[in-house]
């Protein structure tokens, strides 16, 4: 199948942010997840739990609530004390609004979705009336004077809404109220007790509130507490400490038969409505099961019909299944564990072999090093010569980089954020390298959300958050505006997701939900549309000479379509018609980067997170029966049984978490690794737990 | 206790036994007499206690004899079927067959069954049943068939309840099995189905059956090798309705499955059954006494010389045919004690010796704190007990219900109910089946707890607290109260599990060993630099009090194995603590003894565990310790014999103390080997690697 040298590269030094929120939307079975960094992503977990979506992060834009109103709106409110609301249509924030009450530490949705809540840092409870295209004013809540602080209330930590409408919980630094929501006033005032362990600590912070609609109200706390309140006597009901720690989140499910906490320590508790004894109808609440997944604080939890979603200061987001509420035992009832974003963060010049490396807010440029010596299989090879980081370059204001390139040629570097887009040129001159911006861009080149050069590196497809697609024509240090695809009327969608074809005559993009549309840019008109799917693209690439679009879909279904004929290849449909194999079907991380092998058109070469996998469309596909990916090398078989066996796909799973393989030449790959333990290494230290004696 | 005696031969005479051996042998109406007919032409009449013939019949050549001859007891004469249909009846004085009365019937008869007290029965081949009298009175009668085709008689035995005769026959059909009871006054027949059960194709091999007022128990041994238990109702609820019987496992495995010979069951009294067949392992045919009850082998005799596989039982007389004579083995059974049921080990010895005294006999009331005036309500209450644990047994034994679990939680709650309004009433080995079925819980049955605990049955209470998930800190700790305080001679008679314990009197050679090693094992730890020098010098003035102290536990073995029970329960500390304040001084001395001498035990090996199957474990032990002193330590200061065990639980404590102090030290150190470790697996950031892909 052929051997190859591989350029293992351990330096991205790439660390996620660590999950703030998550928002779980039952009707459309989306997860938002926000991050510290205040980048938001969607996840669609009927489509295999792919980050579809996602909202670039922002400096000063701490989100510290995430929620779903009005169906399909997803809103937001952080520590400037604004409230956003994402038009996830053309990805970008549709507006943002200052609440006036000092940063915003929660938020909540009415349950019938027209009304936004707000806790602030002045205490101040606020109501918004959400309207169609914006949200309004409506009024503050009373403001309680703390006794303990004699100050104004503290800051309003959690809100909850009573599933009628009409009462609201707010949990603040230790004490909970209860408003009515009709006239604002507080109902009741329930003192957190801030005894922890027989030890009085400083303050008790109510972390997570739910109100259910018996008028239970649960809440946790910095104490380790689960406490159940009584909404219509503000009594205390029961108590659990959990945690030696925290108790930073609760979410509820919709049937308020089961709920979830996270605790600074890691652990996740469930909490079921169990019968107190065998055919009783008195029902009370069970700790069940605990789980610990991550190793960090669990900022956040929610709570899905099947189920426990949690994600915290570890970046990890974590989908536990509820075994009991799954009715088919597949490969849906694993236990995921999302790290890496479904996106590819590194691009690659072949040419000069140079890796660009993407940040939240700088890029970097690497230049692999090299070997003379050859060996075999599973050698490491002595270098001589060593990796070179070559440019570090900083983004200049608050917001995250959206996405990033560099030319085939390694002389262009063009990256964007929200509100600008910036293009280098790259001198090289030895070892010298010199830098120099592109000024004056034009206007409609604001922000992009996909960046593509083509193969002879003289155009840049640019892909705009309008849903326009720009060509530029590039010559020595100047640019020209070539042409702008517009959308189709009536749609914004947004294309994420753009591939050129190697003789630079087809341009494929994608959206996150429409089909793919391929352009012919010698005749700068639309050429096609492959017909729809239903599970959004994850990466795709047009094989050199033939011109055949290779797709690689969410649900792990990979197409083959050729752009001349316009339609599906034979071996295509053969794929379809015989299926491909279960093992290749359960994967789940989606392949986020394909390509092709310029002396192999056989060859389609595409990764995953954890697998790279060379598909040789001259051999036959393996079936159910046959094993999917072997590691060992065949030893003494005869080459007529290797023959039998051999299949279409050659996986190896050697470089694991793979962030970006790709080739550059016929006898070489670069393969990009973040190894867990390395950006576990630069998280801060968790909570420390003894292990002997007490 | 159930006895066979010397076995002696009937008749020195051959008799014509045929391959199925001899036809029947009935009583006669004077008691030692009985009647045999052998399966050819002859009826011999034996006095058993001169062991010897009275009289012989014979019919004329040609003709057979095809029932066996049976005793008329109303008029001393003896019927006789040959030739399928012909009767004849004749006495003492005849001596011709040819010459004596002679009716000929119009249908074939399969048996005349007569008893005392009531006039013969004759069951026709085809299921009809005739008064003798009524048949003499016109023999040539029309007989109706009452079973269907192929049907086929198997088995039939007729019984007097309250003077009313009642006849069953069992029929087989293709393999399935049915019971017809016929009421003979009130002709009423009922027609039952014998549901195998599990095992489909096993073969019922004999049959037996004995009655009760209400029941009529078949049991029937089959070709697994098992005796099956049905209870039939006298008196059927529904006549006209088909309906099914259940049979239930009553002994299993008692002779080989498959042995060549035939096997026979019979009957002896309502605890004692006589099988005949080969055992297991032997391939000698024995002839073996059951107690059914107690599931336990009284007695066996072997019988070299084969059997015909029958067996009949009168009065205490076995009749068999060993090789080719009849055999008679006198039977006797005195009152069973559960001494005697416990096997034949205990048997052995003297019965005059007052040991058996020590065992609970069953059949006469005694305990209980009821005295003999009442032992008429007493002995009815037994026989209750009796009744249900019988009962329970035969539904554990199905165990398939689909409700087992609701119908568990009834029954005991219903039992529960009953000890709590009668105080006599105490069902113990009923309670102790349905705790083992590991379906109760504590809090499914509270009361069971209190009443064992009121009781002082350490059994059922260990029983409970092995089982029981959810007991409260205080039952545990009022079971730990009986633990503690029942007398030595009290706790000889029960029967508690030993399975934690662990014969502690068996001196291990380590110890002198590990008394050296503690030195060596304060590693960084210097015991001078203590203040307490004192008492460790004290202490070392007494080695040989000490190594005393540790070798010999201080309670018997079986409070050890109550005590525990208690270390293996679940308790939380805020709620048992109260509860342990109650216990007084010297149990809590001499539970701290035994917790300080498991302490000791367990250090003698490497891996701190005490030997036995499911020991208590060190941390169990030690939490413990710490419980009792925190709970009593004001009281058990001040007292002076518990001054020793302080210094030595002080001493411990700080040997614990230097441990935890060197396993925190050997973590850190371990932790920096495992980066080390880490350092040298990791290829350093950059590398070129060469693959082969297959």
């Amino acid at each position: 199948m052929g051997e190859f040298k591989v350029h293992r590269v351990r330096f991205f030094n790439y660390v996620p942010s660590g999950i703030r929120c998550v928002a779980y939307n039952n009707q459309s079975n989306r997860l938002a997840v926000s991050r510290t960094d205040g980048t938001v992503e969607i996840y669609n977990l009927s489509a295999n739990y792919f980050q579809e979506k996602f909202f670039p992060g922002h400096e000063s834009r701490a989100t510290e609530a995430l929620c779903w109103a009005e169906g399909q709106r997803l809103f937001s409110a952080g520590l400037n004390g604004e409230i956003m609301e994402y038009d996830l249509q053309a990805l970008n924030i549709k507006y943002a609004m200052d609440a006036f009450g000092g940063p915003i530490w929660s938020m909540a949705a009415s349950p019938s979705g027209s009304q936004l809540l707000v806790g602030c840092e002045d205490g101040s409870v606020k109501l918004f009336q959400i309207t169609p295209d914006k949200i309004q004013f409506e009024r503050n809540f009373d403001r309680q004077k703390s006794k303990r602080h004699f100050s104004w209330g503290g800051r309003i930590l959690s809100l909850s809404w009573h599933p009628s409408g009409t009462h609201i919980a707010a949990g603040s630094i230790d004490y909970i109220s209860v408003f009515d929501v009709k006239s604002g006033s507080a109902v009741h005032k329930m003192i957190v007790d801030r005894q922890y362990m027989g030890v009085s600590k400083r303050k008790c912070i109510v972390w997570g509130v739910a109100f259910l609609s018996d008028g239970t109200i649960i809440s946790v706390d910095s104490a380790g507490k689960v406490q159940f309140w009584d909404s219509a006597t503000g009594t205390l009901v029961k108590s659990h400490l959990i945690a030696n720690a925290d108790v930073q989140s609760i979410a509820v499910a919709d049937q308020e038969d089961s709920f979830v906490v996270g605790t600074a320590e890691g652990t996740v508790f469930h909490f079921q409505l169990v019968p107190v004894t065998s055919n009783s109808s008195e029902k009370q609440w069970v700790r069940t099961k605990p789980f610990q997944h991550h190793t960090h604080d669990v900022r956040t939890v929610a709570h899905s019909p099947t189920a426990l979603i949690s994600g915290g200061t570890d970046t990890h987001l974590v989908f536990r299944p509820l075994m009991e509420k799954v009715e088919v035992k597949n490969y849906d009832a694993a236990l995921r564990k999302i790290t890496f974003p479904h996106r590819c963060l590194i691009s690659c010049s072949k040419k000069r072999q140079l890796l660009l490396f993407q940040f939240a807010h700088h890029l970097e440029l690497w230049r692999l090093g090299s070997t003379v010596a050859t060996g075999k299989n599973g050698d490491t090879l002595p270098l001589s010569k060593n990796a070179d980081h070559l440019l570090h370059l900083k983004t200049k204001g608050p917001e995250n980089i959206i996405c990033s390139c560099i030319s085939p040629c390694g002389s262009w570097i063009a990256y964007s954020t929200v509100s600008r887009f910036f293009l280098y040129r790259l001198n090289y001159e030895h070892d010298n390298i010199s830098l120099k911006r592109v000024s004056k861009m034009p206007a409609f080149l604001r922000s992009a959300l996909q960046i593509l050069f083509s193969e002879d590196s003289t155009k840049l497809f640019v892909a705009s958050n309008q849903g326009a697609l720009h060509i530029v024509q590039l010559s020595g240090g100047s640019f020209k505006h070539l042409h702008a695809f517009q959308p189709q009327s009536g749609t914004v969608e947004a294309m994420c997701l753009l591939a050129v074809s190697p003789d630079g005559n087809w341009l494929a993009a994608s959206g996150t939900s429409a089909g793919v549309h391929v352009y012919n840019v010698k005749q700068l008109k639309l050429h096609c549309t492959v017909p729809a799917y239903n599970f959004p693209v994850t990466a795709m690439a047009i094989a050199p000479n033939t011109n055949n679009l290779v797709i690689a879909h969410s649900d792990q279904q990979v197409f083959e379509y050729s752009i001349p004929d316009k339609q599906y290849t034979d071996w295509s449909r053969t794929v379809q018609k015989q299926g491909f194999h279960h093992l290749w079907l359960q994967r789940d991380t989606p392949i986020t980067h394909i390509s092709f092998h310029p002396k192999r058109p056989m060859h389609i070469l595409l990764h995953d997170a954890y697998m790279f996998c060379i598909i040789d469309k001259s051999l036959p596909l393996p079936n159910d029966k046959t094993l999917l990916y072997n590691p060992f090398p065949p030893t003494n078989e005869s080459d007529v049984i290797r023959r039998r066996t051999a299949h279409a796909f050659k996986i190896s799973k050697i470089y694991k978490p793979l962030l970006f393989m790709d080739l550059l030449d016929e006898r070489t790959l670069v393969a990009v690794e973040r190894p867990l333990d390395d950006i576990i290494a630069q998280l801060p230290p968790p909570i420390k737990k003894k292990k002997f004696g007490t | 206790m159930a006895a066979l005696e010397e076995e002696f031969t009937l008749s020195s005479v051959v008799l014509s036994a045929g391959p199925e051996g001899l036809l029947g042998v009935e009583q006669s109406d004077k008691t030692d007499q009985f009647l045999v007919t052998d399966s050819g032409r002859t009826v011999i009449l034996y006095k058993v206690s001169d062991q010897k013939p009275l009289g012989s019949w014979s019919v004329k050549q040609g003709q057979i004899i095809t029932c066996p001859a049976v005793c008329n007891f109303q008029t001393g004469e003896y019927v006789v079927v040959h030739d399928n249909k012909v009767l004849r009846i004749w006495n003492n004085e005849d001596v011709n067959l040819d010459k004596v009365f002679k009716a000929t019937l119009s249908a074939e008869v399969y048996r005349i069954l007569s008893v005392q007290g009531t006039e013969p029965l004759v069951l026709f081949k085809e299921g009809a049943v005739r008064g003798l009298e009524a048949l003499l009175a016109d023999p040539q009668q029309k007989i109706e068939t009452v079973i269907s085709d192929e049907e086929v008689i198997k088995w039939t035995k007729f019984f007097v309840v309250f003077r009313h005769p009642v006849l069953i026959f069992i029929t087989e059909k293709h393999g399935n099995y049915f019971a017809y009871v016929q009421m003979f006054n009130s002709r009423i027949l009922t027609k039952y189905t014998l549901l195998l059960g599990q095992d489909e194709n096993s073969v019922i091999k004999s049959f037996t059956a004995s009655v009760d007022r209400k029941f009529i128990s078949l049991m029937s041994l089959s070709s697994d090798g098992c005796i099956y238990e049905t209870l039939i109702p006298i008196r059927p609820a529904d006549p006209e309705k088909n309906q099914s019987l259940v049979k239930s496992l009553l002994l299993k495995a008692v002779v080989s499955g498959n042995a060549r010979n035939g096997v026979a069951l019979t009957a002896l009294d309502q605890d004692h059954v006589a099988v005949l067949g080969s055992p297991l392992a032997a391939s000698k045919e024995c002839l073996s006494v059951w107690n059914i009850k107690f599931q336990t082998l009284q007695t066996s005799k072997e019988l070299p010389q084969g059997t015909s596989g029958q067996l009949w039982y009168y009065g205490e007389h076995l009749f068999m045919l060993h090789g080719k004579s009849l055999t008679v083995i006198p039977y006797k059974c005195e009152v069973s004690s559960l001494a005697g049921a416990l096997g034949k080990l205990k048997h052995s010895q003297d019965p005059g010796t007052h040991v058996v005294s020590h065992f609970v006999n069953w059949e006469t009331p005694q305990g209980c704190g009821l005295g003999f005036q009442n032992s008429e309500q007493s002995r009815r209450i037994k026989d209750s007990e009796k009744h249900i644990e019988v009962e329970v047994r035969k539904f554990l034994a199905l165990k398939q219900t689909p409700d087992f679990h609701t119908v568990i939680g009834d029954t005991v709650t219903g039992l529960l109910e009953r000890c709590k309004a009668e105080p006599s009433f105490y069902p113990r080995n009923c309670l102790m089946q349905l705790i083992q079925t590991h379906v109760l819980s504590y809090s499914l049955c509270p009361d069971l707890m209190e009443i064992a605990l009121k009781k002082k049955d350490v059994q059922l209470l260990q029983l409970c607290l092995q089982q029981f998930p959810d007991i409260p800190e205080s039952v545990t700790c009022a079971c730990l109260k009986i633990f503690l305080s029942i007398g030595d001679d009290s706790l000889q008679e029960t029967d508690v599990n030993m399975e934690s314990v662990f014969d502690y009197s068996i001196n291990s050679v380590h110890d002198e060993k590990m008394e050296e090693q503690t030195e060596i094992l304060q590693n960084g730890f210097n015991p001078e630099e203590d203040k307490c020098n004192n008492c460790d010098q004290e202490l070392n003035k007494k080695p040989q009090d000490e190594t005393k102290e540790s070798t010999s536990c201080p309670v018997v073995q079986k409070r050890a194995a109550l005590l525990n029970a208690i270390l293996h329960s679940a308790y939380s500390e805020t709620f048992l603590l109260p509860h342990l304040k109650d216990i007084p001084a010297q149990h809590i001395t001499l539970f701290l003894k035994y917790l300080y001498f498991l302490y000791l035990k367990c250090s003698e090996n490497a891996t701190m565990t005490l030997p036995g199957i499911h020991p208590p474990t060190l941390n169990q032990i030690m939490d413990w310790i710490c419980l009792l002193l925190d709970a009593n330590f004001t009281v058990v200061v001040m007292m002076p014999e518990a001054k020793r065990l302080l210094i030595n639980l002080y001493k411990l404590v700080k040997s614990q103390i230097s441990v935890y102090s060197e396993l925190n030290k050997i973590e850190v150190s371990f932790r920096e080997l495992q980066k080390l470790n880490q350092e040298k697996n990791n290829r350093g950031l950059y590398s070129i690697e060469v693959l082969e892909l297959f």
